[in-house]
């Protein structure tokens, strides 16, 4: 490697001008505002966990971790993700009763990046966890709270996808019969090679009808109506179970009144294994890579020693700013410029401002070089120079 | 409106061709023009043309709704795309050549290819631990030149091989255009996009049963 440039930064990791950081603060607030007002409580957890516990129960491929080791010798993981800290804590402290828990974080994550060097390697996310609740309910609760969220910040069009994993593995495992098969085609669905998966499906020693069932799931997105399709494709319990989930998904999201922005989608497999039931991604125009995602995770716990259902979703800070565009963060500071005679009087006066809610510089006359150059970053500029009153 | 990603040369005469089958009217004149970016507002379309590898970055990154682009490529960038349908055009494959009657030099194995993520990962599949070196054209040159042993690279009518004298030893995969996109548009424009496919998946089978 050569000689780093002093002001060089680690590949994928970036700075926060004042501009942009007003911004992320506003959506921020936007956000977690919502979140609080649906009784979430905030958290936070270190940076740095074990590999062993909270790297390998992470739903982030063990390459994109950032790795480290500790004096003692234990690796050490900089946090992929905010919901397995989350699982470790609520799994150690605070999920007791068997109560539901409400929690909530905006925490920066970090992911190793392969390829195109420059993407962002630590970014903030915003996002929930309901733990304890196996009902739909939480499922439609955390998909209607992130719409809420979004819709706080002034989001204006944005899709949710919903599709639920136990209907993808029950049709698979229903038709080929075992996992390893079920794998295969489900590992199709995930890398999102449909031209692989038919050629697949028809290179399967299948029945025609079968060889269709499977085919049919390509075609089931859209709106509720994609429903009734998927349930003739099965005739397990775990199939028809799934089908009846988001079904009573959809007449929650009704009740909740978001169901226009929701679709249904059959074949979302966001991850090989991660989660358990429902699952969703959320997209938003101008931006090409989801904003976020979500969805139940019933096993992730028992990897704390807890048994407990769990649902939550996340938010990538960075996209949606992104897909937000316009960006009037712009807030008046003013400045008071004052001689060494009226220092007393400046205090006062800035004093008085900031009382009022005014962001104010207070600048003595001799630590600035360039009057010009300086007076244009600030108004109104207030001068308390020399000794006699005032002058502006 | 949908942006279409598409690579200049061959497979774009073939695909502009299946588009026309398919009931899109695109100008005439369209293939010859020079410009990068032509909008077909009549049928609320632009179409961007790109180097072939590069197709699937715009795609990827969401600047193109859709694109078309070979598997050879897809294989290689191993982008975040949905390949939603095999176009059936630009038909050759993948395969590894050199020179007849030659083997991989065991003290110093080496490969040139303009795919050296395909060429490395078929290679450790074979249990061969070579060096692979990236070239950007004329890849026949290496074994003829001795910088490499082997070539991987895309065979349509094997002449090119067969001009400089090297045979096919092994085919690594089949390769044809497919028709990709972007996964925020796929939700986003899922209407449009569902019709093309639709309109394009009809035109592919009818060719299909007559071949």
């Amino acid at each position: 490697m050569s000689k780093l440039f002093m002001f060089e930064k680690p590949l994928g990791m970036r700075d926060t001008l004042p501009f942009l950081y007003k911004v992320k603060k506003r959506v921020r607030q936007a956000m977690t505002n919502e979140i609080e007002q649906w009784g979430y409580e905030f958290i936070e957890t270190p940076t740095l966990e074990y590999y062993e516990t909270v790297g390998s129960a992470s739903a982030i491929a063990d390459h994109r971790l950032f790795k480290l080791l500790d004096q003692q010798g234990h690796t050490l993981v900089l946090r992929p993700d905010m919901t397995a800290p989350i699982a470790r804590l609520a799994a150690s402290r605070l999920y007791q009763n068997g109560n539901p828990l409400r929690l909530a974080y905006h925490a920066n994550v970090f992911r190793a990046q392969q390829r195109e060097g420059g993407r962002p390697a630590e970014f903030e996310q915003i996002g929930v966890e309901c733990i304890g609740d196996g009902t739909v309910t939480a499922d439609a609760e955390v998909i209607r709270l992130m719409i809420a969220a979004l819709e706080q910040t002034g989001l204006q069009r944005f899709t949710v996808a919903v599709g639920h994993i136990g209907y993808v593995n029950a049709l698979f495992l229903e038709i080929l019969g075992n996992e390893e098969r079920a794998n295969v085609l489900r590992r199709f669905l995930y890398e999102k090679n449909y031209v692989g998966y038919r050629n697949h499906v028809k290179s399967l020693p299948l029945s025609s009808i079968d060889q269709q069932r499977l085919l049919k799931l390509l075609d089931l997105r859209g709106d509720d109506t994609v429903l009734s399709s998927a349930r003739e494709l099965v005739h397990t319990e775990e199939g028809i179970n799934a089908v009846e989930e988001l079904s009573a998904l959809w007449h929650a999201l009704r009740l909740f009144g978001v169901a226009d922005t929701v679709k249904m989608d059959m074949t979302l497999v966001s991850h090989m294994s991660y989660y358990t039931g429902i699952l969703f991604e959320v997209y938003a125009d101008g931006v090409g890579f989801p904003l976020g995602n979500g969805g139940r995770y019933d096993e992730l716990l028992e990897k704390f020693s807890c048994k407990a259902p769990a649902t939550g979703f996340s938010i990538r800070l960075d996209r949606l700013i992104e897909a937000l565009q316009e960006m009037d963060v712009e807030e008046n500071i003013e400045c008071i410029i004052f001689s060494q005679e009226r220092f007393a009087e400046a205090i006062q006066l800035a004093n008085e401002k900031r009382r009022e809610g005014k962001k104010v510089v207070l600048q003595h006359i001799a630590g600035i070089r360039d009057i010009d150059a300086y007076s244009k970053r600030y108004e109104p500029i207030t001068y308390l120079l020399g000794s006699n009153g005032r002058e502006e | 409106m949908l942006t279409i990603a598409m690579p200049k040369g061959r497979i774009f005469e073939e695909a502009l061709e299946l588009l026309r089958k398919a009931g899109y009217a695109l100008p005439p004149e369209f293939a010859e023009s020079r410009k990068l970016m032509i909008d077909v507002p009549e049928e609320g379309m632009r179409f961007i043309l790109a180097k072939p590898m590069d197709v699937v970055t715009y795609v990827e990154h969401g600047v193109a709704d859709l694109g078309i682009a070979g598997k050879d490529v897809l294989l290689e960038e191993e982008r975040d795309v949905y390949e939603l349908l095999d176009l059936h055009i630009s038909k050759c494959h993948l395969a590894v050549a050199g020179l007849p009657n030659s083997r991989l030099n065991d003290i110093a194995p080496r490969v040139a290819t303009k795919y050296p993520n395909i060429a490395s990962s078929y290679f450790r599949e074979q249990g061969e631990q070579v060096e692979i070196i990236p070239l950007n054209g004329s890849i026949e040159l290496a074994p003829l030149i001795g910088l490499a042993d082997r070539i991987v690279d895309i065979v349509s009518t094997g002449r090119t091989l067969k001009e400089n004298g090297l045979v096919e030893f092994e085919k690594i995969s089949d390769v044809t255009s497919r028709l990709i996109v972007n996964p925020v548009s796929y939700r986003m424009k899922d209407d449009k996009i569902d019709e093309m496919v639709e309109r394009l998946s009809a035109v592919i089978t009818n060719e299909e049963d007559e071949s």
